[in-house]
């Protein structure tokens, strides 16, 4: 009984209180939140002017990027050297490279661009990927004037071997020596991605998996499911087709 | 094509390599490079200046004047240069296109003279780069306007015989062409202002008898306003009559806003005239006689400024609903804080919400009335705020109306913002076509230069049979080595069509292969010749059997291989002769060479469907018919489809 008188008391005493303050805050409250404002704007005005700083508060406006750096090939004698293109051959085609790519460097970015204006219909970023990847030797994301003319020259002006090397090396996605079913296959996939949707005839889904299976059938020798760099060579070498299109490139420059 | 990129397309080429050791089909032969210079730097000599540049830049573009044959005209022998009379700061740009693939708009340039450079080397202008489009566009737009302008003036002055009524139109809108018209146009103006000055002057208090207060003066002289009120609408009707049967389209003539200010104008004294005695809408009726004043809005006929005025409050609809939009949220803000903050004090003006709406207004806008003003502290604070805030909020669309105004004053004619996008939406798919058509060349050309490698096989007794084209023959050879790029490209294509083993076609002929075929699956890879040739004679000699397709429509699946490789599969031919005159491929030579191949082979304009089977038999060259029949002769060439399966 005397709990319950206290704390009626309590609460009658708490609402009493409530209500003064309340009729008091009405006005108080306000010209506090005035008062509050308006200190509030002046330390943002005078911030502003540049008067006071706040530390909390770092400024990203002259966050410029670094831009990209400048590469520079090495001389033209050290790249005939290198590479099996005469002096004017290095010259057409670095004009064309710079033209493209004034920063000396290609990036992968660029290089899906500039692959995919040849080919309007189809979707060419996979294959540019994996080529990217077969250019850039030294893993360094950026593929030079170097890298560009050492791969172009092996495919251009190598023997037959080289060229069929650097095929099987642009295969082999994770250069471990060995063509597996699921790389063929990733490859095939891009190969195909690049035909675009109007084909004729009309392009199955499974179309590059019959692909990879015929290849395998034809590479595999002793069908253990894996391509080696050896009977892939070999198997090469005993494909009129292949033999014959790999003369192709003997004239393209 | 990717001219900008062409210095790439060696490397494309070489990254073919990635496709051969999986293709299972051979690869087509590459196309030479016959007369393979060396590249080498060319002089074009544009009014004595000199500029210089490699032959394989100017090659990127081949449609154009420079990158094409046509060049070849202003060859000057003596100097070894190409000569050129225009102008050479324009030629600047143009050559700055071909070196970096986009074409800029210098801003000093007359937009004529640009315009006609380019049209005469051969560039059109949509290539124009988006940095300079917009600037581009908007010169071209004011040009076309001002010659409009120029093209209305003067057609006003001839046009001996018109009829009445289009005479009588030209005067009402232009006063200046008769002395009728001006003599009408100033009377008209009188009686505006006189009406207009009637209404004001009705409600001054004039004289004041000595037994009442003073009267207006409507009310004592009523009969003389009256009788002025009467003429000044009788001629504002006459007015009206005149010009509505004048109007050369009467419909879109009530509609116009000048027209129902007309109406609105004359209406409210026929409406005072029928109902003059009716005590319970007379109420009404002194509402009426407020759009009176509606008649000095016949005033903008008579004044171009006043149009303009309205013409810029109308294109600036969007910067005024911003000025509404804000200042409605600001005041409605504001007059909550203020009545909250004036709540406690004892005798305050701000009895409710709405109440405060007219301090905050008057505050804002910095009238300043003073009729209700804040007592307490809170509400002095927060009504300082309120006004420095109605300042910003006011002064800043202000401006640009201001410069809109202006911009439509001097220019005194501008199209409206939606036209402009219909021509952006224009230019789009401009480009968007000639995109296709870069992509559809391929497709084009695989026709043209197949047929065309299969007559060069032909070449020596075919070449020899028509003597007298010799000189087409070298055309065409230079056509050839102009477009050596196009052909590049183009093979490279084929090779990537030889590997995957499908064929590139255009949206049209997907769908209808597509639709045709429906659920029939193609045998991918293992050629079982009978069911492969049913399938695809089926389905080709189906689509043969359709009349020849609209002249726009890219042709169809010729697929000619050069029988030069021992085929392994089945390939089928059509040919569909006969009219076949929608191939535009830019150097009509090919075409030419085309049809003429097309008219020995075919005899009739039937349409021929031969079926090739792989038979590794060395190819025949002899007769020129033998890029189109297989070893086996075809049956007989009925008109009609004809189908031959050789086995």
């Amino acid at each position: 009984m005397l709990r319950l008188a206290l704390r009626k008391d309590l609460s009658r005493c708490v609402s009493v209180m409530l209500m003064f303050f309340r009729e008091e805050w009405e006005v108080e409250g306000l010209q506090t939140v005035g008062f509050l404002l308006i200190v509030c704007s002046s330390l943002k005005l005078l911030h502003f002017l540049g008067l006071i700083d706040f530390s909390a508060e770092d400024s990203i406006e002259d966050d410029f990027e670094l831009s990209t750096v400048c590469h520079r090939p090495e001389g033209l004698e050290k790249l005939q050297e290198q590479t099996k293109f005469t002096k004017k051959e290095l010259q057409v085609l670095y004009r064309g490279f710079k033209n493209e790519c004034p920063s000396g460097v290609v990036n992968e970015d660029t290089f899906k661009l500039i692959y995919s204006q040849f080919f309007p219909q189809g979707d060419s970023s996979t294959y540019a990927h994996f080529l990217f990847e077969a250019f850039d030797t030294n893993k360094n994301g950026s593929v030079s004037f170097e890298d560009f003319v050492i791969g172009l020259s092996i495919i251009l002006r190598g023997t037959i071997n080289d060229r069929l090397n650097w095929a099987f090396n642009l295969y082999d996605l994770n250069k471990d020596g060995c063509i597996t079913k699921e790389e063929m296959l990733d490859i095939m996939k891009s190969i195909y991605d690049m035909m675009g949707k109007y084909t004729y005839p009309c392009m199955q889904d499974d179309a590059p998996r019959e692909h990879v299976e015929n290849f395998f059938q034809k590479m595999d020798r002793n069908h253990d499911g894996v391509v080696t760099i050896d009977e892939f060579i070999e198997s090469c070498h005993k494909d009129e087709n292949i033999m014959q299109s790999m003369q192709l490139f003997d004239n393209v420059i | 094509m990717a001219a900008g990129v062409a210095a790439w397309l060696p490397f494309a080429r070489a990254a073919a390599i990635g496709w051969m050791p999986v293709a299972n089909l051979p690869m087509p032969v590459a196309p030479t490079d016959k007369n393979k210079c060396q590249d080498e730097l060319i002089v074009l000599n544009v009014s004595g200046r000199r500029f210089q540049t490699w032959r394989n830049t100017l090659d990127r573009y081949p449609d154009t004047l420079l990158g094409s044959s046509e060049k070849e005209f202003f060859f000057n022998e003596e100097t070894r240069e190409y000569f050129f009379d225009r102008d050479p700061d324009v030629f600047r740009s143009i050559l700055n296109f071909y070196r970096t693939g986009k074409l800029h708009y210098p801003r000093y340039e007359c937009i004529t003279a640009y315009d006609e450079e380019l049209a005469f080397f051969g560039i059109i202008p949509e290539i124009i780069s988006d940095c300079c489009y917009e600037e581009y566009k908007d010169r071209k737009r004011e040009n076309a306007e001002r010659l409009m302008d120029d093209l209305e003036d003067s057609k006003d002055s001839k046009l001996p015989n018109m009829t009445f009524r289009e005479t009588m139109w030209r005067a009402f809108e232009n006063p200046h062409t008769s002395t009728m018209a001006l003599v009408f146009y100033y009377v008209t103006g009188f009686f505006i202002a006189i009406s207009v000055i009637t209404n004001v002057v009705e409600t001054v208090p004039c004289g004041s008898t000595p037994n009442q207060r003073d009267i207006p003066c409507g009310e004592r002289y009523t009969v003389a306003f009256f009788c002025m009120d009467t003429a000044c609408v009788m001629i504002f009707t006459v007015e009206y009559l005149m010009r509505l049967f004048a109007a050369p389209s009467r419909y879109r003539f009530m509609r116009s806003v000048m027209s129902i200010i007309d109406v609105v104008a004359i209406l409210p004294y026929y409406i005072g005239l029928v109902m003059t005695n009716n005590e319970d809408v007379s109420g009404a009726f002194v509402t009426l006689r407020v759009f009176r004043v509606f008649r000095i809005f016949k005033f903008s006929r008579h004044s171009q400024g006043l149009r303009i005025l309205g013409y810029t409050l109308k294109s600036c609809a969007s910067e005024l609903g911003f000025l509404l939009f804000s200042l409605t949220m600001a005041i409605i803000i504001f007059a909550t804080v203020m009545f909250y903050a004036e709540k406690g004090s004892a005798s305050s003006k701000f009895t409710s919400i709405p109440a405060s709406f007219w301090y905050t207004i008057v505050t804002m806008t910095t009238l300043g009335y003073g009729d209700m003003v804040p007592k307490t502290i809170a509400g002095k604070i927060f009504g300082s705020i309120c006004s420095l805030s109605g300042v910003l909020v006011i002064a800043l669309p202000v401006p640009v109306i201001v410069s809109n105004f202006s911009r439509i004053y001097h220019q005194n004619q501008r199209a409206d913002k939606r036209k402009a996008q219909k021509v952006q939406k224009a230019r789009l798919a401009r480009m968007r076509i000639s995109k296709t058509g870069s992509s559809n060349a391929f497709l084009h050309s695989k026709r043209n230069g197949m047929l065309n490698q299969a007559l060069e096989l032909t070449q020596l007794p075919y070449r020899m049979k028509i003597s007298d084209q010799s000189s087409t023959g070298e055309k065409r050879h230079l056509n050839k080595t102009t477009s050596i790029i196009e052909s590049q490209h183009h093979h490279l294509l084929h090779c990537l069509e030889k590997t995957t083993n499908h064929e590139f076609v255009d949206e049209q002929l997907f769908e209808q292969s597509y639709l045709e075929s429906g659920l029939q699956t193609f045998p991918s890879r293992s050629p079982s010749l009978s069911s492969r040739e049913g399938i695809t004679g089926t389905c080709c000699s189906r689509r043969a059997k359709k009349s020849s397709p609209p002249p726009n429509a890219t042709h169809t699946h010729t697929l000619t291989h050069p029988h030069k490789h021992n085929l392994q599969e089945l390939s089928a031919i059509h040919i569909q002769c006969g009219e076949q005159q929608t191939l535009n491929t830019s150097r009509s030579s090919l075409n030419m060479m085309q049809d003429e191949s097309a008219s020995l082979n075919c005899k009739s304009s039937s349409q021929v469907t031969t079926a090739i089977i792989s038979i590794p038999t060395p190819p025949t060259n002899n007769s020129p018919c033998s890029p189109e029949t297989p070893t086996n002769p075809p049956s007989n060439s009925s008109a009609g489809v004809v189908k031959v399966s050789a086995l």
